[in-house]
């Protein structure tokens, strides 16, 4: 059979050839990238803005010798810089890594949880939770305490998703178009649930709510940190145990389970963990769109598709992403505040329709 | 050994499948034969334990009784399944080494290796399988077939092979390599179910030949008792058109000597 080798045809598409075609040690190289790219995001974060804090502050403040820096470095880093970079980080990675396990649930690299509505269902969930939180719901955010804003969200979203899935999913199979239209027409329906709500709002709860549609990391306290850090802790624990289920998932439901995948399983804590990761950042941050779809489609070409690095890629790289882009709303406007979700869109959009014009070949097939 | 008894397949008031019972023994390839719309590939799926049957039972010697759970199948058998479209770029290496990590191999990197060459695939590692042509991505998967049960026998129990319509889009050679392949596998005491439309291929490969029609099995045996006249004119409305290799008796099926 060796003799009758077909001739190798040239690629067809314009992907990179790798050596043997075990790309192990190019995602290993990439994480440590990123990780690498991760440490200088958190030092930007921490040192810029109107107080400059520099390398040797920081380096003086994490060894413990805090009294070199002057009392506003101190008091700016450690009210306001550090749970800053601390959240900024939390949403970055999930925002990331929910992406990343949606467009492998969907076996769709469009799936983005802010383009199909999963997002929404979790800001209107929050917005519930803000106009009834005080009244109809009081008894639920007592006992909650700060995590009953995270954990309604994480039921929005969760809400989303599943109809999503039930609305655009044949037999295991997602086209594309029946994702982004489901995904209209849910995201349609919750905008529309969400301008009710807002009529209702007293003034106060309005600005949370405005706050909430442009997405933004200021107003970050530990207290915000904590409250979604279980959330996000979460799905970084369960990507290793998802990474080779939604690897195999990528040929198929049926073959993922000739392979040894309780498929349905998967899907459902891909699911659970998908709603919390979003629903989490949401409830803190507000809807910042294209971390989720922009950082995995990058690494898939810097790393290729294994799940193995692109999840742990995909929370560093989120995160990184996620704090370059809050240094970069901070101060480009100083001393107003882009929101991020701005930023974001900036620098996503245009990547997401190179996405839909230049890469076809990706399971683009069935666009139109 | 794997047993199915009384199997039957409900879809909207139809019976795709309807009382079919078969062994899988070891050592034996069993070709699946029929028009289209027979439920050969149901009977596939129900067998490989993929589709629950409506009713009747599917047992695995060596699954320790009962119902196999998901991770014990896949490492007793393996499926390769029709033309499999990826939505992402993996590699024909990252392909074949999902069905070796499948089977908890040691070194699937090696294993993977292994089976990339056993079909003729050495060299093509790296290439992204939505780059690959129809008939080596169907290779590509054949390979992640091998490469999960690389073993026709392992610890004593026999491994099952399950191949749906393994010669689709493979030139004349390729669709002999595979079937080789297949037959050496079950010659080394594995099992091999394969549905195959080419009945000349199935007549010169299996032995033993289940004939489809309507979800019920209208002949099953070796091909000299399968492929005849009188079967395969009920079942596909041709008649006159099984011949005779004499050395070997081997039956082949002319569609053109119909006409004489």
């Amino acid at each position: 059979m060796g003799q009758a080798l077909v001739p190798s045809r040239p690629g067809v598409l314009d992907l990179p050839p790798v050596a043997d075609g075990d790309r192990t040690r190019q995602g290993v190289a990439v994480l440590i990238l990123l990780g690498l790219l991760l440490v200088l995001a958190c030092l930007v974060s921490l040192g810029v803005g109107p107080t400059g804090v520099g390398l040797r502050d920081l380096w003086a403040y994490a060894s413990g010798d805090a009294a070199s820096l002057s009392t506003q470095q101190r008091v700016i880093l450690e009210a306001v810089r550090l749970p800053r970079t601390a959240l900024g980080l939390l949403v970055g990675a999930g925002l990331a890594v929910s992406g990343a396990m949606m467009q492998g649930l969907f076996r769709n690299p469009l799936a983005d949880p802010g383009i199909v509505g999963v997002t929404s269902g979790a800001g209107l969930a929050a917005i519930v939770a803000i106009i009834f939180g005080t009244g109809l719901l009081s008894p639920f955010a007592m006992l909650l305490g700060s995590h009953f804003l995270p954990l309604m969200a994480f039921f929005g979203g969760l809400f989303n998703t599943w109809l999503l899935y039930v609305v655009a999913t044949r037999d295991g199979r997602t086209s594309t178009t029946g994702l982004i239209l489901s995904g209209i027409a849910i995201g349609a329906l919750t905008g529309a649930l969400m301008g009710m709500l807002i009529v209702m709002a007293d003034d106060r709860q309005l600005r949370d709510v405005t706050f909430w549609s442009l997405g933004s990391l200021g107003g970050a306290t530990f207290g915000r940190v904590y409250s979604i850090l279980p959330f996000i802790a979460l799905v970084l624990v369960i990507m290793p145990f998802v990474a080779r289920g939604l690897d195999t998932l990528v040929l198929g439901d049926a073959a993922a389970f000739h392979m040894g995948i309780p498929v349905q399983r998967l899907k459902r804590i891909v699911i659970v963990a998908v709603a919390a990761a979003c629903g989490s950042t949401v409830a803190v941050a507000g809807s910042i769109g294209f971390v989720g779809i922009v950082v995995p489609h990058l690494l898939r070409l810097a790393m290729g598709p294994s799940h193995r690095f692109l999840l742990p890629g995909s929370a560093l790289g989120g995160a990184a992403l996620l704090l370059f882009a809050d240094s970069v709303a901070r101060t480009v406007a100083a001393p107003a505040e882009l929101p991020i979700g701005v930023v974001t869109a900036l620098f996503g959009a245009p990547v997401f329709l190179f996405l839909l014009l230049g890469r076809r070949g990706m399971g683009l097939r069935d666009l139109p | 050994m794997i047993t199915a008894r009384n199997l039957t397949v409900l879809r909207a008031g139809r019976r795709l499948i309807d009382d079919v019972s078969l062994d899988l023994t070891p050592g034996t390839l069993v070709a699946v034969v029929g028009p289209n719309g027979a439920g050969k590939s149901t009977l596939l799926k129900v067998v490989c334990g993929e589709l629950k049957p409506d009713a009747g039972t599917v047992s695995y010697a060596g699954a320790g009784g009962g119902e196999p759970d998901t991770a014990t199948l896949a490492r007793l058998r393996a499926v390769l399944p029709q033309a499999t479209q990826l939505a992402f770029p993996f590699t024909a290496f990252e392909i074949v080494r999902m069905g070796a990590v499948a089977q908890g191999a040691r070194q699937p990197r090696a294993e993977a290796m292994r089976a990339l060459a056993r079909v003729g695939l050495r060299g093509f590692e790296n290439r992204p399988y939505p780059s690959l042509s129809g008939g080596e991505q169907q290779r590509v998967q054949f390979a992640r077939a091998l490469a999960q049960v690389p073993q026709p026998v392992a610890d004593g129990v026999p491994r099952a092979l399950f191949l749906d319509e393994p010669t689709a889009s493979l030139d004349l050679g390729h669709q002999i390599a595979v079937l080789d392949i297949a037959r050496a596998f079950a010659a080394a005491g594995g099992m091999v179910f394969a549905v195959l439309h080419d009945l000349n291929l199935a007549a010169e490969y299996a032995d033993r030949i289940l004939v489809l029609q309507q979800g019920r099995m209208v002949a099953e045996g070796p091909s000299r008792e399968t492929i005849k006249d009188a079967v395969i004119a009920g079942v596909y409305g041709i008649s006159g058109a099984v011949g005779r290799l004499p050395p070997s008796h081997i039956p082949y099926v002319l569609p053109q000597s119909r006409h004489r």
